[in-house]
This record gives C-alpha cells, sequence and structure tokens, in this order.
C-alpha cells in the first residue's frame, strides 16, 4: 500500500498529483499487479480532499487501463510501468552513481549534472524517438 | 441532474436593506460546495434561508424541491451547523447525543458515539469546556447523526486553529466519502477550500457574483497580460472581469469562450483564488464608487 503526499506549493491540480504518485509508484515499481490503491475515503480523510477528487484521480488511471476498480472491494493495480527495464535499472543506476561521483570530482555541481543530463539527453535521444508535442 | 438546492431570485431585506437579493442558483447532488464572500456579503442569510430560520422576501428557495420555511417534515433531510457551533453548553457530548436522538425522527446514535470516540472526546465533560476544535467536533458529529442527504455548514472552521481546523476537515471529507452527503460550506478561508470543494458560489454585495462547478470555472479564466487595453474587443474573450493599468500594460482577469490568439497578449492560467479574488474585488469597488456617489 502506498500513502499519498500532497505538495501544496505545485501548481500541478490534486487529482493529477495523485495520479502521478501512483505512475511514480509503478514505474519504480513500487506498486505491481494485483496490489490494492488507498481506499478512496482514507485518501480523502486524510488529506482532507474532497472525495471526488480522489475518484476522479482512480478513473484517470482506470481510463489508462493501469488500475481496475472492485465493486465495494477497492481499486487494484492492473498492468506496471516498469516493464522488461525493471531489473537493468539496479545495474545502470550503480553506473550513475559511479559517475556523479566522478562529476562531482570534477567540480560539476548538481545543476551542471542536470543541465548536462538535459541536453545530452535531447542531443542523443532526438534522432530515434519522435518528439512528443509540448502541451 | 438532481437538484438538491435551487433559488430562484431569492431576496431577503432587513429593513430597507436588502441581505440578499435577485440570487439564482442550483446546487447539484454529491458536491461539496463552498460559499465564499467577505463579511456581511448574505453567506449566513442563505444559509438561514435553505434551513427554513428565514421567509424569503422575494422569490423562492427549494430544497430536495420542497419550500424549507415552516416544512418540519422536510428538516430530516437537512444537517445545520451555524456559526460558532452553537451547542447547549452545560451539556455533556453523550447528553447532546441522546438529547438528539429524542428530537430527531432519524437519528443514528452509535454513529455519532464512535465518531467521538474516536477523537477522543470526552463523554462527560460539558461541552462548554472543551475547546473550540473539539466543540466543532461535537456539532459536526450531531449534524451527521441525523444522516442528512444535504449538510450545511456556516463558517465551520473561522474560529479554529489551523490543526483543529484540518482535523475537522479531515473528519468532513471521511464522512462525506462514507454517506455521499451534498455539502454547502460557507467560508472566507479560500485555502482550505481549493482542496475540499468541487463547487462554488461566490457572493458578494447581497448578489451571486459566480456560481459553477470549480474546474469549469477556474478553465473559463484566463490572466492575460499585455500593452495597455481600452475596451476594445479580444478575440476569445467573453468578459473582462478585472482589469489593471498602468500607463503602458494592462493586465486582465478574463473569462474567455474560446482560445486567446492574439500575440499581443501572454495568456496564463489562474488559480481558484484568483477568480474568487478577481470577482471579490470587482464587486467591492462598484459598490463603494455608488455608494459614495463618486464616478468609477
Amino acid at each position: 500500500m502506498i500513502e499519498f503526499v500532497l505538495d501544496s506549493r505545485s501548481k500541478v491540480n490534486t487529482y493529477m498529483q495523485l495520479v502521478q504518485q501512483v505512475k511514480q509508484a509503478l514505474r519504480v515499481g513500487l506498486l505491481s499487479p494485483g496490489d490494492q490503491l488507498p481506499k478512496v475515503r482514507d485518501v480523502a480523510q486524510s488529506l482532507a480532499i474532497n472525495p471526488n477528487t480522489v475518484l476522479k484521480a482512480y478513473r484517470e488511471l482506470e481510463i489508462e487501463g493501469l488500475v481496475g476498480g472492485r465493486p465495494g472491494v477497492g481499486t487494484f493495480v492492473q498492468r506496471t510501468l516498469a516493464g522488461a527495464s525493471l531489473p537493468n535499472q539496479a545495474e545502470l543506476r550503480d553506473d550513475l552513481v559511479a559517475w556523479l561521483h566522478r562529476a562531482q570530482a570534477a567540480g560539476l555541481t548538481a545543476e551542471d549534472v542536470i543541465a548536462l543530463v538535459e541536453t545530452t539527453l535531447r542531443a542523443t535521444l532526438a534522432d530515434d524517438t519522435p518528439q512528443k508535442e509540448p502541451a | 441532474m438532481d437538484m438538491v438546492l435551487e433559488a430562484d431570485r431569492l431576496g431577503k431585506r432587513y429593513g430597507s436593506t436588502w441581505a440578499l437579493r435577485d440570487c439564482s442558483l442550483h446546487l447539484p447532488a454529491g458536491r461539496i460546495a463552498a460559499l465564499v464572500g467577505p463579511n456581511g456579503a448574505g453567506k449566513s442569510t442563505l444559509l438561514h434561508l435553505a434551513v427554513g430560520l428565514l421567509k424569503p422576501d422575494a422569490g423562492a428557495v427549494r430544497v430536495f424541491g420542497r419550500s424549507p420555511y415552516g416544512d418540519t417534515q422536510g428538516l430530516a433531510d437537512i444537517g445545520f451547523v451555524a456559526q460558532d457551533t452553537p451547542l447547549y453548553r452545560d451539556f455533556t457530548a453523550a447528553e447532546l447525543v441522546f438529547a438528539g436522538g429524542k428530537l430527531n425522527r432519524r437519528w443514528d446514535a452509535a454513529l455519532a458515539r464512535t465518531r467521538l470516540a474516536q477523537l477522543g472526546i470526552p463523554p462527560d465533560r460539558p461541552v462548554g469546556k472543551l475547546s473550540g476544535g473539539q466543540r466543532a467536533q461535537v456539532a459536526l458529529a450531531l449534524a451527521l447523526a441525523k444522516q442528512p442527504r444535504l449538510l450545511l455548514l456556516d463558517e465551520p472552521v473561522a474560529s479554529l486553529d489551523p490543526l483543529a481546523r484540518r482535523e475537522f476537515l479531515q473528519s468532513l471529507m471521511g464522512s462525506v466519502a462514507d454517506s455521499g452527503t451534498t455539502v454547502l460550506l460557507s467560508s472566507h478561508l479560500l485555502a482550505d477550500l481549493e482542496r475540499v470543494c468541487d463547487y462554488l458560489i461566490v457572493l458578494n454585495a447581497a448578489q451571486v457574483q459566480l456560481a459553477g462547478a470549480v474546474d469549469d470555472l477556474v478553465a473559463a479564466h484566463r490572466q492575460l497580460v499585455g500593452p495597455r487595453h481600452d475596451g476594445g474587443v479580444i478575440g476569445g474573450v467573453a468578459a473582462v472581469v478585472r482589469a489593471s493599468h498602468t500607463d503602458r500594460q494592462s493586465t486582465l482577469l478574463v473569462r474567455t469562450d474560446g482560445p486567446v490568439t492574439d500575440p499581443a497578449w501572454t495568456v496564463r492560467d489562474v488559480s481558484l483564488e484568483d477568480v474568487v479574488l478577481a470577482y471579490l474585488a470587482d464587486g467591492a469597488v462598484q459598490t463603494s464608487h455608488s455608494e459614495w456617489g463618486v464616478a468609477a
């Protein structure tokens, strides 16, 4: 079971924050098929938010085929977003940590690293991935 | 869609002053609606009319299709917590739960006791000796024990500290999730409302300025920043709600009826708070100018 947290300073509206947190949990393998999402009532109460907001988030996830509702029981994960890449992530993460230590030793700040990753990512992946339209 | 509360050109007058005038609105079932406006805007008057404590001087109000004034039958479906949660202060919470059972047709005493036990409210102390937050929780528990289909709350959190306010809203959201009760709560604390409410009614100077589903209202408004604007037509703009100008720049909060594509304007999304403040500020200035007898 996961626990939702809201960022009150975020511009992202509440229901979208819930959707994104479930997707994030699916991506990193924190949630996998068969797991139950927190009950609507419990989320509404603990975060002091409108239960309709929670329902809207769960419905959105349902439309995307990620979760399914079982009437009277709850909402359950049907599909994962981790995909086949999840087992490889641990090794890649170790490589990344080693690289980050080298970057730090070379004098790069966190902002330098992010900028370098973003530009390199764009340059490297631009050729083989179709660019998504900006929202 | 099922309408829980409908007002049609509803008005209430105290002496020669209209506390509420030409108020027309609909509240659909299953919503948690915020009634927003400054002090004296007519919020309490509207709630008192809805619960039958006041008789309309003009127009009509209907709750579940019935006129609430003098209708004791319909009262069973309405829960009401008045401002500052008035309770019999010498009664204990347990006595109030018992008394409620004697005074109401439908009463779930077990529900009230369970809720109060979970909140750690002492059953045997006079409620006058409880904290403000605890007293508000007792009032909410009593209102919910009626199992109302419409729950009206007049400034339920205004006098509470931030922790008690959050605990109150948590209790309210939990029980609404269980019961599906339609809620109309008045408040002037905007920050709390954005997460709690999905329907908004803005009252100012005795009139309804704005009413609708929060998502629709936010989606229909934009902030435009651009060169000084002197009232010409802007494509995609249905109405300018609020405008402020410098000698060369204008900032407008507008209601849109299509995309604003004119490149002269920088278009920004707005928050619920932006929309509410724009409508409230607009009304206040108009009133003040006419009352002082000067041109706006």
